[in-house]
């Protein structure tokens, strides 16, 4: 479905991604793992052309979006709830809501937001409340269902763990698993928590210093020693 | 009191025209937090184009003043419009990613070049018409015979003004192209993520601004009568400073900051000298700038993290 080939991405003289190669099929949930300054949100951005690659090619069913403006990868089935979760401040919950709806078919709009408040309940006793008056658990619910709203088949996802309290945490990587297994909607996810992306998703990539160093399923990863080295001992976060 | 009530009708008029012009200014500072110093000039080609419909109209013995003002009002908005639009794409476009003070000078430059542009095209001369709305009510006498007078121009320009400015501001609060305008606004980047066409959007905003700018030129030229190529530059740095006044960025505020500088200076010319207004309007904007930077409605930014 997405296929990034030896990407190269530049911010200012520094190069950010050197040569990255992954592939997320159809139906999936592939983990992007890597310490800070790796990599993987600019990959995800590369992805959505702001910036654009330097040098590579990448590809959404098919078809070459390396050149394509922002705002029409957007409107060809491609959504991401980004790092700091971007909430529209001044906007209601609504509102930004309806942003998320921009590119998806007006017909169904009412059905949608149906749709996401009942995965996230607390977003409809908000409806009215301004984006910026909420709590970072809900400003994270949000910023999923606005990327929810144009119902996209690649959903990509920038930390959604980042800052929040372990409880919500599980619920938000329970919720992700179900907008995967009840709609099909493929998911590239970007995680610094890898115990928690590694266990959910089928396969994983270790992003570097802005290349990949290793990729396998969920479950090799986990096992592998390297990555439990790097990224699960310590800090990381061994609840069940 | 009665005459200062004749002096509240006179300001709130001037207020109206002030506020127009404003609302491009807020608005373009909100999207690119740039002052967009040629606006004042798109006023004044309002008023031209208004002035040359005007014309032709007269050639075509097309006289009836409701439709002549009609025509006039499109076709000025529509012309303007344009203008606007232009002045983003030639001067301002290409510059959107570079350094917060080139697209400054560009649009000092593009002033230069907008006023320069209608003096070669009309000549430099003033131009005038005959009064299109004369009379008016009497709203009361006093006993030492000054009557009020509320005049029809009057009543017509504030009732547009309101019009209009209800009809912008309900543009900007419920429609998807009012939404997509403010997301623009507060994180351009997330709004291209949710697929807004950012340069269509800012194209838009200038587009808009012209047009209401536009009434704004036709109105002057219809109040006072006379426009020339100049008129621009006063006007416009009057109606920047009401947008700062009320909160740069802030709709409400523009409106509230025109109509503040327009009795501010027709009140201190009637009570005190009509040769200093320009400074009482000025001395405003700096006691805001030390005592309330943000203006009267702004807010500072503390909501984004």
């Amino acid at each position: 479905m997405l296929r990034v080939e030896r990407v190269h991405t530049l911010y200012g003289h520094i190069e950010a991604l050197r040569g990255v190669d992954i592939e997320v099929k159809e139906r999936e949930i592939v983990a992007l793992i890597g310490s800070n300054g790796a990599g993987k949100s600019t990959l995800l951005m590369t992805i959505c052309g702001t910036p654009q690659a330097a040098a590579g090619r990448i590809l959404f069913e098919g078809r070459d979006i390396t050149r394509v403006p922002t705002h029409l990868i957007m409107r060809s089935g491609i959504a991401q709830a980004p790092e700091g979760r971007r909430i529209f401040p001044r906007m209601t919950v609504l509102e930004n809501l309806q942003m998320g709806a921009l590119v998806g078919d007006p017909a169904k709009f009412s059905e949608d937001l149906e749709n996401v408040f009942s995965i996230f309940p607390i977003l409809k006793q908000r409806e009215t409340q301004r984006g910026g008056t909420l709590s970072g658990g809900e400003q994270q619910m949000l910023a999923i269902a606005r990327a929810l709203m144009s119902r996209p088949r690649l959903l990509l996802l920038d930390e959604p763990s980042l800052g929040l309290a372990p409880m919500i945490v599980r619920q938000i990587f329970q919720i992700i698993q179900d907008i995967n297994q009840k709609t099909g909607t493929t998911i590239l996810l970007v995680e610094q928590d890898a115990f928690h992306a590694l266990r959910l998703a089928h396969r994983g990539y270790v992003l570097v210093n802005g290349s990949i160093a290793l990729t396998g399923t969920g479950r090799e990863l986990l096992a592998n020693r390297e990555v439990r080295a790097a990224y699960l001992e310590g800090g990381a976060t061994e609840d069940q | 009191m009665e005459y200062f009530l004749q002096q509240l009708i006179n300001g709130v008029t001037l207020g109206a025209i002030f506020g127009l012009i404003a609302i491009g200014y807020t608005m373009v500072y909100g999207i690119l937090g740039m002052v967009n110093f040629a606006h004042g000039d798109v006023f004044m080609i309002g008023g031209f184009v208004a002035v040359i419909t005007f014309l032709i109209l007269g050639v075509l013995g097309l006289t009836w003043v409701p439709f002549a003002l009609l025509c006039m009002l499109l076709i000025a908005m529509v012309f303007t419009g344009v203008h606007g639009w232009a002045v983003e794409r030639i001067g301002y476009r290409a510059l959107r990613n570079s350094n917060r003070l080139a697209p400054l000078i560009s649009a000092i430059g593009m002033s230069i070049f907008l006023q320069n542009y209608v003096q070669l095209l009309q000549g430099a001369r003033n131009k005038a018409i005959p009064p299109m709305i004369s009379g008016g009510v009497e709203l009361m006498t006093s006993p030492t015979g000054f009557t009020v007078k509320f005049g029809y121009m009057q009543m017509v320009i504030i009732a547009v003004t309101t019009v209009l400015m209800v009809g912008f501001s309900l543009l900007i609060a419920r429609t998807s192209m009012g939404r997509q305008q403010r997301a623009c606004e507060q994180d351009m980047r997330m709004a291209r993520l949710l697929g807004v066409d950012v340069d269509r959007t800012i194209s838009l905003t200038f587009i808009m601004g012209a047009a209401l700018a536009a009434v704004a030129g036709m109105i002057w030229l219809l109040y006072y009568g006379i426009i020339d190529f100049y008129v621009g530059f006063l006007a416009g740095i009057k109606a920047f400073t009401a947008a700062v006044l009320g909160g740069i960025g802030s709709l409400p505020g523009a409106m509230l900051g025109g109509l503040l500088i327009g009795l501010i200076e027709v009140f201190w010319s009637a009570y005190f000298s009509v040769e200093y207004k320009d400074v009482a309007a000025f001395a405003i904007l700096v006691l805001v700038l030390i005592f309330r930077p943000t203006g009267l409605l702004g807010q500072p930014d503390i909501e984004k993290v």
